[in-house]
């Protein structure tokens, strides 16, 4: 599609810096190949949210046919004062910020681990990976039924007694399994980082005369800093929307004490048919992500190498 | 944490051998719960559901034999063909715009960057509704292709920015050589691109497997009998009651292995796929 240009890649304008404006012809023959995929993204994942704002001012639910209207911002009143989505926003932020900080945690022990070498370190690095390759689906089932189940699950049988995990520490429980899949994930990253730590900054750090602790505080973790800062970000972004995990373990219960954003409009979308509600409340989580996202992308673009490609 | 981390050195002695000792201990505390759930996978019933947890046992095959009867082959099929054909559009869709945002930019390969990146974080719960009208003005519940179109916008930000990542790291001499030899652009890119990036190509494909794989809400509600994914066979399991952990545990462990293998078998990619291609 774009065979007329044959220009080399140093006649490419830099985003600054434009020597020469290419003209419009050659402008679109540039476009060509992003527009596939720009066009893609806005049509499946944009127009739906244009509906989502429409929907949210109808008065709709799907069990009474004919009852559509508008209602203007009635919904967002009805939403915005229910103290469930309240309880559900609390909740996500519990189970995400616990998930994340313990993930990131583990996740750099476990890097300093293997950060060496030692016999059949190879091993162990493909056992800890294992845990975020299974279908967290599966992950899920297993936890409540093979793991924290009263009678046959595995830590009452290891360690005795008939404690029901589940029902007495609900969101304890949904956290420890997303933990259990997402650590590999962090320390994967954080590996990643230590390998990159040129050993001259820490033979100087030793020569100066730096203990073992002080290294780690004053120049590893400082070094890490980025790479723990990825972990979290990324982990965030996919945590916050958890749903395996809560509509398998708790089904969001007892009561309301694990039900987050995603599981909440879940049930008033499949369960109780508002779909005028379901759709308000969509556009408030929409809202507040935009708000998290806005200090998310900032630390994105310091993360990655965002410098002017050729 | 007593000792900072040096790959280059051996540490010697005791401490070495304790250090080696406690990672062998976590990663086979991490692997314990998938070894269960494989083990339980061989044992009957009364076996699995034994307290204290019982570690011997003669294996046998009938868990495996009940989910088979109970018909998984066709939602494996479903989750393949929605992984793979997804997998494939989103290789096609974000290659070239990877390169429109890479080797020839276009004037605002920044925010579209960030755009590309900003639908990854606008929560998917959200979109549900419309979604789940639009497919049922259209006839499409219940439909694989539904699946399709929606995991490959699921994936598309993830792969234009890895692709980016490996596109950038093309030495640009090379394609100025190219150039001046008057090689076209379709040259280029199928003698010089193609086999420098072919290695990326593998790992966002990989990525974007595990994800389309493993993706769940979208598929619970959008699909049931005839086009639901390997995820949704699961769902039968959420409270049965009864003798059924052998059963589980045995369906837990077919769904998983693919992306499982797959993962072990990459391992080096995974990184920086994981990290959208910011890690390598």
């Amino acid at each position: 599609m774009t065979t007329t240009i044959t220009t080399g890649a140093d006649a490419t304008p830099r985003r600054t810096v434009r020597p020469t404006r290419p003209d419009r012809k050659q402008r679109w023959a540039r476009r060509a190949p992003l527009l596939p995929a720009l066009l893609f993204a806005i049509v499946v994942t944009q127009l739906p949210f244009l509906f989502t704002l429409y929907l949210s001012t109808q008065s709709w639910n799907a069990l009474r046919p004919g009852s559509r209207e508008f209602i203007g911002l009635a919904n967002y009143a009805t939403v915005l004062s229910d103290d469930r989505l309240r309880a559900a926003l609390v909740n996500t932020v519990v189970l995400t910020a616990s998930s994340v900080l313990v993930s990131v945690l583990l996740g750099l022990g476990l890097a300093l681990l293997l950060d060496r070498r030692f016999p059949g370190r190879g091993i162990v690095r493909t056992l800890l990976i294992t845990p975020f390759l299974v279908m967290p689906m599966a992950a899920a089932l297993l936890w409540k039924h093979a793991i924290y189940n009263p009678s046959y699950g595995l830590i009452n049988g290891i360690f005795g007694g008939n404690t029901d995990w589940v029902s007495q520490y609900p969101m304890v429980s949904v956290v420890a399994a997303l933990v259990w899949q997402w650590t590999p994930f962090m320390m994967l990253i954080i590996l990643a980082g230590l390998q990159g730590q040129s050993l001259e900054t820490l033979e100087a750090a030793r020569v100066d005369g730096a203990g073992p602790w002080q290294t780690f505080t004053r120049v590893t973790l400082p070094y890490l800093r980025p790479y723990l800062e990825l972990g979290a970000l990324l982990g965030s972004i996919y945590l916050v929307q958890t749903f395996d995990a809560v509509f398998t373990i708790t089904q969001g219960g007892p009561g309301r004490a694990t039900t987050n954003l995603p599981y909440e409009i879940y049930l008033t979308t499949f369960r109780k048919f508002e779909y005028g509600e379901a759709a308000a409340a969509g556009v408030v989580v929409v809202i507040g992500t935009i708000l998290v996202a806005t200090f998310a992308l900032r630390l994105i673009s310091s993360l990655f190498r965002m410098e002017d490609p050729r | 944490m007593t000792r900072t981390s040096n790959p280059a050195r051996r540490s010697a002695g005791l401490t070495g051998a304790v250090w080696t000792v406690l990672a062998w201990l976590a990663g086979l505390l991490f692997f314990l719960p998938v070894l269960w759930m494989m083990l339980t996978g061989f044992k009957r019933e009364v076996d699995a559901a034994s307290n204290p947890p019982s570690w011997f046992f003669t294996p046998v095959l009938d868990g495996y034999r009940q989910v088979f009867d109970r018909d998984l082959t066709p939602y494996l099929l479903n989750s393949l063909m929605a992984s793979l054909v997804s997998t494939l559009l989103v290789l096609v869709l974000a290659t070239p715009a990877a390169y429109a945002l890479s080797i020839r930019p276009v004037a605002k390969w920044r925010d579209v960057l960030f755009f590309f990146i900003s639908t990854k974080m606008l929560p998917v719960v959200a979109a549900l509704l419309p979604i789940y009208l639009l497919v049922q003005n259209l006839g499409m519940l219940d439909n694989v292709w539904t699946l399709i179109v929606l995991y490959t916008a699921m994936n598309l930000p993830i792969a234009v920015w890895m692709m980016r990542s490996f596109l950038l790291e093309v030495p640009t001499a090379l394609i100025e050589a190219a150039a001046m030899d008057g090689a076209n652009l379709l040259v280029t890119i199928r003698r010089i691109l193609l086999p420098i990036i072919a290695p990326g190509l593998a790992a966002t494909a990989l990525i974007c497997f595990i994800f389309s794989w493993n993706e769940f809400f979208l598929a619970v509600n959008l699909t049931a009998t005839r086009a639901g994914t390997s995820p949704i066979f699961l769902v039968g399991f959420i409270t049965s009651e009864g003798l059924f952990l052998a059963r589980l545990c045995a369906a837990a462990t077919i769904v998983s292995l693919p992306v499982v293998l797959a993962g072990w078998i990459a391992q080096k990619q995974l990184v920086r796929g994981l990290s959208m291609g910011a890690v390598k």
